[in-house]
């Protein structure tokens, strides 16, 4: 291992090194600290400024409430929840088939349909942008939640196709050859041999996009604008002008707009780190 | 048989095709009209193309790009070196490791609100932070000279976390049978990172150069949300002032930020490129 694991070394480096832990993570994640004890705080600490001091009275509970109760909030969770798993399942089932068609079959043209969808993932935005919102207005999907989904889905299968076809390249090809001998159907080949085997690559996969598309802003202010359609990260923004200089409604509404990812990650940990890191090792 | 892979691939292409792919040529396409998203559009050859070599903010968002690039990079060492702080197996340690990383789950709106709190003159935590050590407050966000750097280090805060988790699983496949014998040989500290340990870590690099630079390329959302690209747009860059100039109150000049979004893309192409020749020469060695 490296660097030296600290339990090959003196008693003072192992002390020093338990100590500095959780100093540097303090130092870390400082910014959120200090947006997570504001949105614990009562308006008068604030009016008064007792900015860093404890809480005068714990209001933590009172102003998540009103998080729920007093703005849009809610409905812009659930437009995000309602753009999102459609989604996941979209580009998912998307990329199965054409990671299956790329990753198993040797045909002409193969590398180049490959490099295609890797090389439209890492495309900038904007040159998307002017003809993509063009064709929404066209089809009638401006500012509805399915026209950001019907957008979502097909660039991400970009990276999804990267993904699962890398992973199933990766699977052992006899399997496939002993079915094909066997006279079993290509369908029932992606069906039931491929498909079962795919399970950690989907499950890494739809954590992932769930979190890309959840925190998405750029695409939720070019195609939707409305609290009927747009998702938290761009509804967040008219929250903020309803309690301008409120920092402690604001902090909590922050939090709450945050919080699926997170919770998402520290849930699946293992499949949200395995498909982010996929390619970091050889 | 013959038919069966496109069968699997045709709906996937098509999504991709009409999304993607043609969306790409019609933005070149748009660039030589003019415009208003609307009406109907004038063609007018390469004039959006010399009208941006008169326009003051669009040198002013391509040399933030430069910057942004730059400074962007230094996620890479820095996640390197919290990764090798990291990676020891004392109790908890784990635990550790996923709060360091969390930063990158949180949506860089929500980041990008934070750190304008962080840095907010009068509520902000950084101005008391930095008078303990008598340095005078600062409006990082309010001055021109600072707001960009201001915006880069929120920027890098997910950016380092990211590359943190990319070495840590490159450092978890370290060979240690090598690292042994390499103690074994007298090297430590530098000489066995320089020579021994990032040789290994490779892999880990090179992804975290291709998100990093893309990561850096792709910056809106922070700027959007923390200074929507001011004051007297000076933290725009190329993403954001081409939407700045599509689709905003400034007029709906569609043809114009077509235009810009063709250099961004051009400038994003050398990477691209760069990407998929180095792929392309793995897949012919397997």
């Amino acid at each position: 291992m490296f660097p030296t694991p600290v339990e090959r070394r003196s008693v003072a480096v192992q002390t020093t090194y338990k100590a500095l832990l959780p100093l540097a993570l303090i130092l870390w994640l400082l910014p959120l600290l200090m947006v997570a004890l504001f949105s614990i705080k009562p308006d008068a600490d604030f009016t008064q400024g007792n900015l860093w001091s404890w809480p005068s009275t714990f209001a933590g509970v009172e102003n998540y409430t009103r998080v729920f109760t007093d703005s849009a909030m809610p409905r812009y969770l659930l437009n995000s929840v309602f753009i999102t798993v459609p989604t996941v399942i979209g580009a998912v089932a998307l990329s199965c088939m054409t990671g299956f068609a790329l990753g198993v079959y040797r045909f002409k043209g193969n590398i180049w349909i490959f490099f295609m969808f890797v090389a439209g993932n890492f495309v900038p935005f904007q040159i998307l942008m002017v003809p993509v919102r063009d064709l929404t207005v066209n089809l009638g999907l401006y500012d509805t939640r399915l026209g950001l989904v019907l957008f979502h889905i097909a660039f991400q299968t970009g990276f999804c196709t990267l993904f699962m076809r890398n992973f199933i390249r990766a699977l052992p090809r006899e399997l496939i050859e002993a079915a094909r001998v066997e006279g079993v159907s290509e369908i029932r080949i992606f069906w039931y041999v491929v498909l079962p085997l795919m399970r950690p690559a989907i499950a890494a996969l739809s954590v992932l996009i769930f979190t890309f598309i959840w925190n998405d802003y750029f695409w939720a202010v070019v195609l939707t604008q409305g609290v009927e359609s747009q998702p938290v990260t761009a509804g967040i923004t008219a929250f903020n002008s309803q309690f301008r200089a409120a920092y402690h409604m604001m902090s909590a509404g922050s939090i709450i707009a945050a919080l699926p990812p997170v919770m998402m990650f520290f849930l699946m940990q293992k499949h949200f780190i395995a498909g982010l890191t996929l390619g970091a090792v050889k | 048989m013959r038919l069966a892979p496109w069968l699997f691939l045709a709906p996937g292409i098509a999504f991709f095709a009409i999304y993607v792919i043609l969306p790409i040529f019609q933005s070149f396409h748009i660039s030589l009209y003019r415009w208003d998203g609307l009406g109907d559009a004038r063609y007018i050859g390469l004039q959006n193309y010399e009208r941006l070599l008169d326009d003051p903010a669009f040198y002013t968002s391509l040399w933030n790009n430069v910057r942004w690039l730059v400074l962007y990079l230094l996620a890479i060492p820095a996640g390197l070196f919290i990764a090798l702080f990291l990676n020891q197996q004392v109790r908890g340690i784990r635990l550790y490791k996923s709060l360091f990383f969390f930063p990158f789950v949180i949506s860089q709106v929500v980041v990008g609100l934070v750190f304008a709190w962080f840095y907010n003159p009068s509520i902000g935590l950084l101005n008391p932070l930095i008078g303990l050590f008598g340095f005078g407050p600062v409006n990082i966000l309010g001055n021109p000279n600072t707001v960009t750097y201001g915006i880069i280090a929120a920027g890098l805060w997910p950016q380092v976390a990211y590359c943190m988790i990319l070495y840590l699983t490159g450092l978890n496949a370290v060979d240690p049978e090598q690292v042994e014998a390499a103690r074994l040989d007298g090297a430590k500290g530098w000489k066995m990172l320089w020579y021994v340990i990032l040789p290994q870590l490779r892999p880990a690099t090179f992804i975290a150069i291709v998100v990093t630079v893309i990561g850096a390329l792709r910056s809106f959302d922070m700027i959007s949300v923390m200074t929507s690209g001011g004051p007297f747009g000076s933290s725009r860059v190329l993403a954001y002032y081409m939407f700045e100039v599509s689709l905003s109150e400034y007029g709906f000049r569609m043809g114009y930020g077509a235009a810009i979004a063709v250099v961004l893309f051009l400038i994003m192409m050398v990477y691209i490129a760069f990407f998929l020749w180095r792929m392309f020469r793995e897949e012919r060695g397997v």
